[in-house]
């Protein structure tokens, strides 16, 4: 685990202080922010460090110190494992003070979290999960989930492609939460649309040789693969369907999550026309543009919407933490939270549902050719844009916390 | 017969063929294993890191050099080989008189180290390599389109395995390293420089390992984990057939292929997991492996 003391004593010396003298404690809040994410396997480029550093930038723009706060951030590795994601969460709230867990990706390991905050009474803003699961069958008063979810992927992408024509589908799913959820939402969509799902197959994760199953695919006769996987098994997934001649035989493959960083290492060439759905780009607006170029400066590479998630999660928490005095009450920050809709540099207007979903625009885009793409990182044309409310699933009541919390 | 499986001839012999090719990749891989424990002594753990260093060096003398894929496919397993020997050298060599778990240790932390460092440069999302234009496109088979490279792929494990198990099987050369490793004093009384051949067999395992990774790299992603997601499965297969056996470790490599293609028709979910169910039943039955001499 590594450990970044961004502001003020580390927490030791605080416990010392507030001991020595208990009145100067109580001016400062005191908050700790724990980066818990894949560090080192297959989603590191689009959380990984590079969700601290947007954690970090957060802290900073807040200008948390000079309103009287001392912000930690402690980030951890979870190899995508939900046992070791446990772990590390239960060790941050049970003995390192910590107050909100960020980011997590990999849905198993995000709704093991999410259990634990609601134990532990403290905060859980996730960024790097899709599961609906989060705001849905496991819901819970102290889960705020910000950046995406599998329905609102499924909606834009799925939609868009069955509605242009492509009404059969098959589908290569990664074997656990995260897949499973993805495949169940588009293919509902799909048959709303009007289409027909073929058949699935669903690969352990995460996977290295896709042929097998893009034969089988292949031989389905669907007229779309759908590929609810994500990171390196997707970037694996096209790059072997353009060998075995999959798409050049008309078949056409959608990618139901794909980040910026995976279309960057599969280059325009091979990912060129692909449809995908993302809650952020780089390249939106000013303000967009001016924040990643100030993260790419401290990252190396421009940010993916799980970043820009966590960089507006931290925002929105600390203004919470701020207007209520403390950190410790995770569900009252919560509801703070949910209290007033915002305005956000990354992801526009918008604001947290009663159920802990974050409402915001959806964007459809699509992959510009090598011809087309002036520079490394202008990878993407926007297609449409999914609104507010209409890209997401509506709430559950028996997830509606506004009453108790209120 | 094939309408009772619920799958036609034609899919089952595109599988086949897919278990195949995957196949050749365990076969070289665990040979290198192979041949590093059955005459050194040591379980190389660095085996999965060899082989993703091959696959970088490879993207690297391209990417830096403008070296194409085919000199990349001679010089990078010479490189990784040589970065063997300097392992050997400085640090192997010095537990040979030591239990066979310092060893494995020893090459795990080389392991961790390696994929590191890469990580750390590179980052996780890997880096593009174009398969030669050569074998660029492929063929249709009636049952499936075959990409050229997929069919090298099998051509050169073959070659490279069957040249293998020749040299340590059946030429004098081979006779003196078998002879070194059950009586190394004795050997070394006929004039023969021991620790040198020893040093030298443990580089050509090493090199296979990068020419595997070589192999690799236009098809798979090149990243930092591209070894440590395979090596624990190529373990399982050395051990399936036989630790420190030529010919189990070949011969293995490519049946559990077929294998494991099947699986992924029958019951993709169990995929990953079936070459350790059949390891588990193997060691049950025989735990000196398929091809393994009892001791």
């Amino acid at each position: 685990m590594r450990r970044s003391t961004i502001f003020g004593p580390g927490l030791a010396s605080l416990a010392l202080a507030a001991a020595i003298v208990p009145a100067a404690a109580q001016e400062a809040i005191d908050v700790t922010l724990g980066v818990l994410n894949d560090r080192s396997g297959t989603y590191a480029d689009l959380s990984g460090e590079g969700s601290v550093v947007a954690a970090r930038m957060a802290v900073e723009d807040f200008d948390a110190e000079g309103k009287g706060m001392n912000v930690e951030i402690v980030s951890a590795d979870h190899q995508n494992k939900p046992d070791i994601g446990s772990n590390v969460a239960r060790q941050w709230y049970d003995q390192d003070g910590v107050d909100v867990i960020l980011d997590v990706p990999t849905s198993s390991v995000a709704l093991a979290v999410a259990d634990i905050t609601a134990d532990a009474n403290k905060v859980f803003i996730n960024s790097g999960a899709g599961s609906t699961e989060l705001t849905r069958g496991q819901c819970r008063p102290t889960t705020v989930h910000w950046t995406y979810d599998t329905a609102a992927l499924a909606k834009g992408t799925g939609s868009a492609i069955t509605e242009a024509g492509g009404d059969t589908w098959f589908f290569l799913t990664a074997d656990y939460a995260f897949g499973h959820s993805l495949e169940e939402n588009t293919a509902e969509v799909v048959e709303e649309a009007g289409g027909q799902v073929m058949g699935e197959v669903r690969h352990p994760f995460p996977a290295r040789d896709f042929s097998s199953y893009l034969l089988q695919a292949q031989g389905s006769g669907a007229k779309v693969i759908g590929l609810a996987n994500a990171g390196g098994d997707t970037v694996n997934a096209i790059k072997q369907a353009s060998e075995f001649g999959i798409t050049q035989s008309g078949q056409q493959l959608a990618a139901l999550l794909m980040f910026i960083t995976d279309v960057h290492a599969l280059g325009a060439e091979t990912a060129q026309g692909l449809q995908l759905t993302e809650a952020f780009y780089w390249d939106q607006d000013d303000a967009t543009r001016d924040w990643s170029a100030r993260f790419e400066e401290m990252h190396g590479a421009k940010p993916t919407m799980v970043q820009a998630g966590v960089y507006s999660g931290v925002m929105k928490y600390l203004a919470a933490v701020e207007a209520l005095g403390s950190a410790e009450d995770g569900e009252a920050v919560v509801a703070e939270m949910k209290a007033e809709p915002f305005d956000d540099p990354l992801f526009g207007e918008g604001y947290v549902r009663a159920d802990g979903r974050v409402i915001h625009d959806m964007y459809l885009f699509e992959v510009k050719s090598p011809d087309e793409s002036e520079s490394e990182w202008d990878l993407y044309t926007q297609n449409a844009v999914i609104a507010g409310e209409e890209a997401w699933l509506p709430m559950l009541e028996e997830c509606d916390f506004s009453q108790e919390a209120g | 017969m094939f309408e009772l499986l619920g799958i036609t001839p034609q899919v089952l012999m595109g599988q086949l063929l897919l278990g195949l090719i995957n196949g050749s990749f365990y076969a070289v891989l665990s040979l290198g294993l192979a041949v590093i424990f059955g005459l050194l002594n040591i379980i190389n753990f660095t085996h999965g890191a060899q082989y993703m260093l091959g696959a970088f060096v490879a993207w690297m003398l391209g990417a830096y050099l403008g070296v194409g894929y085919w000199w990349a496919l001679l010089a990078a397993p010479i490189v990784v080989g040589a970065s063997g020997l300097v392992l050997e050298r400085l640090a192997l060599s010095k537990l040979y008189h030591l239990d066979h778990l310092y060893g494995l240790l020893l090459t795990f932390g080389v392991a961790l180290i390696l994929q590191g460092i890469f990580r750390d440069a590179y980052g996780i999302s890997g880096q593009p390599y174009q398969i030669p234009d050569l074998l660029a496109g492929g063929h249709n088979l009636g049952f499936m389109f075959l990409p050229n490279y997929r069919a090298w792929v099998v051509v050169a494990s073959v070659i490279v395995c069957f040249a293998t198990w020749f040299a340590i099987e059946k030429t004098r050369l081979g006779a003196y390293l078998r002879a070194a490793t059950e009586n190394p004093t004795l050997v070394g009384a006929f004039g023969i420089n021991v620790p040198r051949m020893i040093m030298l067999t443990y580089a050509f395992g090493v090199g296979l390992a990068g020419f595997a990774g070589v192999l690799a790299a236009p098809i798979y992603s090149v990243n930092p984990n591209m070894g440590a997601d395979l090596i624990i499965v190529v373990f399982a297969v050395v051990v399936i057939g036989g630790m420190g056996s030529i010919l189990g470790a070949i011969v293995t490599g490519y049946g559990l292929g077929l294998v494991e293609g099947l699986t992924r028709v029958f019951y993709p979910e169990a995929s990953s997991v079936v070459i350790f169910v059949i390891m588990a039943i193997v060691l049950m039955l025989k735990p000196e492996g398929l091809f393994g001499r009892s001791a």
